[in-house]
């Protein structure tokens, strides 16, 4: 069956307290902690951040924490500008990016944990394996059987080029995934939201020649069907897309391609 | 641990090459419930006695409409239980024995919903 609870080796204990020294204007973050080689259960530490001398972003303060207060805290980053994908957290109950979540915007205490249902390696690092080789598996480059022009690139219309807006932003940070309940309980098999939208991102593309095949390999009960429109991944998505829309487009194809 | 490669793992059995029925069907039965149903409510809802029931079941139209919404309750139904079943069950026997009492019982119910409607018919 599916998992609605954490086994008793998850089960998340409260963890240690860093009060900040003569703050004037703090904020609580209460941030998962696991570490793999202590053998102890995972724990919500709590850091009180003086926001006078902190950026403005989540993770303006968690690279203060980790810098000032507590440098055991584990997490990916990169780009701090929302177009690396690396710091795809959940924050505040929403999975997104720590780079462009603003403090502010959360009221109360800033409560960061890893994406959701994903194997944890450290702390805020997810076990993104899978996922990528979800990605490899759709081959997401241009599949052409026609040669390559001589003299020029592959020509695009700047009308079919507009079908790709809206799909080219994807970052494949995994938020949208991760939010998605039919991928928690069927990530094995399900491809998720982020990797059916780079999926239709080949699909629409004017300029490949393999759209047969692509639709193929997705007409899958789960591959592409465990979709069941429950929205998260649009709700999530820190780049403002829609992933459902670009599944529902896919599914509108294999209709089209065989007749109700 | 497996030493699989993670890409095999997602490549696995490969895709099945279907689907689409499935959902197109649901969606077909689901839309024609929904006529189908606030007509038969409303008619129900009509009817005062067993025997205004019958005489109303006896009609040929409402006998075919009132199958063809016993039809689509119960192949909806089942549609709609095996992606249930599916999303949740992971145990693989209980899975296959709830898929086939799931089927079974749909196709039972509907076979004797329907054999009820034409014995109203034919009056016997």
């Amino acid at each position: 069956m599916a998992e609605f609870s954490l086994p008793k080796n998850s089960k998340v204990q409260p963890g240690k307290h860093f009060a900040a020294q003569g703050a004037k204007r703090t904020q609580v973050f209460k941030i998962y902690r696991w570490n793999p080689d202590d053998g102890a259960n995972p724990r919500t530490d709590t850091y009180e951040v003086d926001m006078d001398a902190c950026g403005p972003m989540v993770l303006d303060a968690l690279i203060k924490i980790k810098n000032e207060i507590d440098p055991t805290l584990t997490f990916r980053r990169s780009c701090r500008e929302g177009i690396c994908g690396s710091c795809a957290m959940n924050i505040d109950g929403t999975n997104t990016l720590a780079c462009t979540k603003a403090c502010a915007d959360v009221s109360g205490e800033v409560r960061v944990y890893p994406l959701p249902h994903m194997p944890v390696i450290k702390d805020l690092v997810p076990d993104l394996t899978h996922f990528y080789a979800q990605y490899a598996s759709i081959k997401p480059w241009l599949r052409t059987q026609s040669p390559t022009p001589a003299d020029r690139e592959r020509l695009q219309s700047p009308d079919d080029r507009k079908k790709l807006d809206g799909l080219y932003e994807c970052i494949l940070c995994a938020c949208c995934s991760t939010s998605c309940p039919s991928y928690w309980w069927n990530g094995d098999r399900y491809l998720g939201p982020a990797i059916l939208l780079q999926a239709y991102r080949w699909i629409v593309d004017s300029r490949d020649e393999d759209t047969g095949a692509r639709l193929d390999d997705l007409e899958d009960p789960f591959r592409l069907y465990r979709c069941h429109t429950i929205m998260n991944c649009a709700k999530t998505c820190p780049k403002g897309l829609n992933p459902a829309k670009a599944i529902a487009e896919i599914k509108k194809l294999m209709v089209q391609r065989r007749g109700l | 641990m497996s030493l699989r490669h993670p890409l095999a793992r997602v490549r696995g059995l490969g895709s099945a090459k279907e689907g689409t029925g499935h959902w197109v069907a649901q969606r077909i039965t689901a839309v024609a419930l929904m006529p189908l149903a606030v007509w038969f409510l409303v008619c129900a809802f009509g009817l005062g006695s067993y025997a205004d029931a019958r005489a109303f079941l006896a009609q040929p139209l409402n006998a075919v409409l009132t199958a063809a919404l016993v039809f689509c309750i119960f192949h909806h139904a089942q549609l709609g239980l095996q992606v249930v079943i599916e999303d949740y069950v992971h145990l693989r026997w209980l899975e296959i024995v709830l898929q086939v009492v799931v089927k079974f019982t749909a196709f039972l119910a509907g076979l004797a919903s329907l054999l009820a409607i034409v014995r109203i018919v034919l009056g016997t």
